[in-house]
């Protein structure tokens, strides 16, 4: 799949959010007056701005709102209303924290609805039969984990943080050893796509078009995935192991400023690689994957 | 509403013989050139005089060549568009509602009004039948030319899709793959039609008859070649004087 910056900052950005979200929401004692407002500015600096990138993926910017319509079906249009309600409820929190009164329980439900969000921009690409490589339940599991881990960076966890990186490493390790063999295991292939199989061994002799066209630009994207061992490496050091080792140092404001700046740098350059990886089995018919 | 009924009533759809299909493209030139003044936004072109030229097309014909474990390679035309899938993964995904099953034909089509041009039914689609119009931002796929079908204004016999209409090798057939008894239903089960990428599930509406065996002459692939043997296998008078010379030194 073509790696677009719309979508790869939309699920960065919002990812980590939601993820601060979640443990400002779940926090006994939290902060309150002008340190809880600091951290909900962030928060909220990141969630909209990564919605606001998504927008950019849109063909008409004009109708956005169209996508809150079909709630009932579609996990674009579930993920709109949750991170909406995510955003309201937290906001309400965050309202009670400034005058210094603490509503727990509606600190627990903007929790939810933060990681409600997070699966549900999870599973519009889970749900995605075609992309045999995120169409798998471990998809909206590593965005959890992720968007957990920035979180608890974010809001200066360092125990949790430093776990709960370690884990997310491990998982996005297997996520990549298994993904590689996941369209294999799809069992879709030029012959099944074109039903030619019980003829003989089909090729792609020529394509029907010499130029590109959108199918191509947007769902095969060969380039650059030889680099994939070397990307896939710089993303695990900066996304996991250096936030880890910085995160054992003393001077806890400094080195943690730090191991953020590497953890997103690490996500980006993951999400990078999670579309840019992705094989749509639509690049069958054009003999590319 | 992107949930997808239950059942339609016909299951309107194209049945494509591989078997004829010549290759020649006029289907994907007679779909664009009526899908440019007809249902919804025109399709557009990019760049049509340049260096890299691209457009928005509902129809495009692939080519493959299949190897069998014996005899010579088969050359296979491949028009590919739209199937109208019963289990369209295209209209669940749909955040707007602008893709939709239509319950009394089984119809897929996007009501380009409500579309955002998000992409997300072309990335669910697996056969790339739908392209969003890069020049009005808006989600394109086949409509079964559903503006020809039920057109009264048009002789009868232009009542079918434009591609089904100007195949000039009959390639493509137009029906209700509903009724058993249709010509198109007919057809499929004495040909054997096939899904396309059936592990899918997608159950597509339109079918792929396979192309037939190629038959052959059996041991002798050349007709012509008994007439061509040698007359004489001794070269006789001077030649084989030459030869035999030639021979000896
Ligand atoms: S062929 Fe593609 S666009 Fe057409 S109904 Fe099936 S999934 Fe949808
Ligand atoms: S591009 Fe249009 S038709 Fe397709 S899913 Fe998005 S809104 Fe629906």
């Amino acid at each position: 799949m073509h790696p677009a910056p719309s979508i790869i900052l939309f699920t960065t950005l919002s990812g980590l959010g939601f993820g601060l979200l979640i443990w400002l929401g779940v926090d006994p004692t939290p902060p309150t007056g002008w340190v809880a407002f600091a951290f909900y500015a962030i928060a909220y600096a990141l969630a909209l701005s990564g919605l606001a990138a998504s927008s950019f993926h849109l063909g008409r910017r004009d109708r956005a709102l169209k996508a809150f319509r079909q709630w009932r079906t579609s996990w674009l249009s579930r993920e709109a209303w949750l991170a909406a309600l995510a955003l309201g409820v937290s906001g309400l929190h965050a309202l009670g924290l400034l005058f210094g009164i603490a509503l727990l329980p509606l600190g627990w439900l903007s929790a939810a609805l933060s990681l409600a969000t997070v699966a549900a921009t999870a599973m519009i690409y889970a749900q995605l039969r075609t992309v045999p490589r995120w169409y798998h339940w471990s998809t909206p599991i590593l965005f959890i984990a992720l968007s957990l881990s920035g979180g608890a960076l974010l809001s200066g966890r360092v125990e949790i943080a430093s776990g709960l990186l370690l884990l997310t490493g491990a998982l996005q390790f297997w996520v990549w050893y298994d993904g590689d063999r996941r369209f294999a295991r799809s069992g879709t292939t030029l012959a099944s796509a074109t039903g030619l199989g019980e003829q003989g061994v089909p090729r792609a002799l020529f394509p029907p078009h010499t130029g590109s066209n959108y199918l191509l630009d947007e769902m095969v994207y060969v380039v650059a995935r030889r680099h994939a061992l070397k990307l896939r490496s710089i993303a695990l050091v900066m996304m996991v192991l250096l936030p880890v080792l910085l995160l054992q140092l003393p001077m806890p404001h400094l080195f943690g400023l730090l191991a953020l700046a590497c953890h997103l740098a690490g996500v980006l350059t993951a999400r990078w690689l999670f579309f840019a990886e992705a094989e749509h089995v639509v690049g069958l018919y054009y003999g590319k994957r | 509403m992107t949930a997808l009924p239950e059942r339609t009533e016909r299951r309107l759809g194209l049945v494509i013989d591989l078997d004829t299909c010549v290759g020649c493209h006029a289907c994907v030139v007679a779909c664009k050139g009526w899908n440019d003044q007809g249902y919804g936004a025109p399709l557009s072109d990019q760049d049509p005089q340049g260096a890299a030229p691209q457009g928005t097309f509902l129809n495009r014909v692939h080519s493959y060549e299949v190897l069998p474990e014996s005899g010579p390679a088969q050359h296979v035309h491949f028009p590919k568009s739209c199937l109208h899938c019963d289990d369209a993964p295209c209209v669940t995904v749909c955040p707007t509602g602008a893709s939709y099953k239509r319950v009394e034909d089984g119809i897929v089509l996007v009501e380009e009004e409500a579309c955002i041009g998000c992409g997300l039914c072309a990335w669910a689609c697996p056969y790339g039948a739908r392209e969003l119009d890069l020049a009005a931002g808006v989600m394109k796929k086949c409509t079964l030319c559903v503006d020809r079908i039920y057109n009264e204004a048009l002789p009868e016999k232009d009542r079918v899709p434009a591609c089904v209409r100007t195949c000039p090798a009959e390639a493509r057939h137009f029906g209700d793959l509903a009724d058993p008894e249709s010509d198109v239903s007919q057809l499929v089960a004495a040909r054997g039609g096939i899904d396309l990428m059936p592990e899918q599930g997608t159950k597509p509406v339109n079918k792929y008859l396979p192309p037939r065996p190629r038959d052959g002459w059996g041991e002798d692939t050349d007709v012509l070649a008994p007439f061509l043997e040698p007359v004489a296998e001794e070269p006789q008078g001077f030649l084989g004087w030459l030869d035999r010379t030639l021979g000896k030194l």
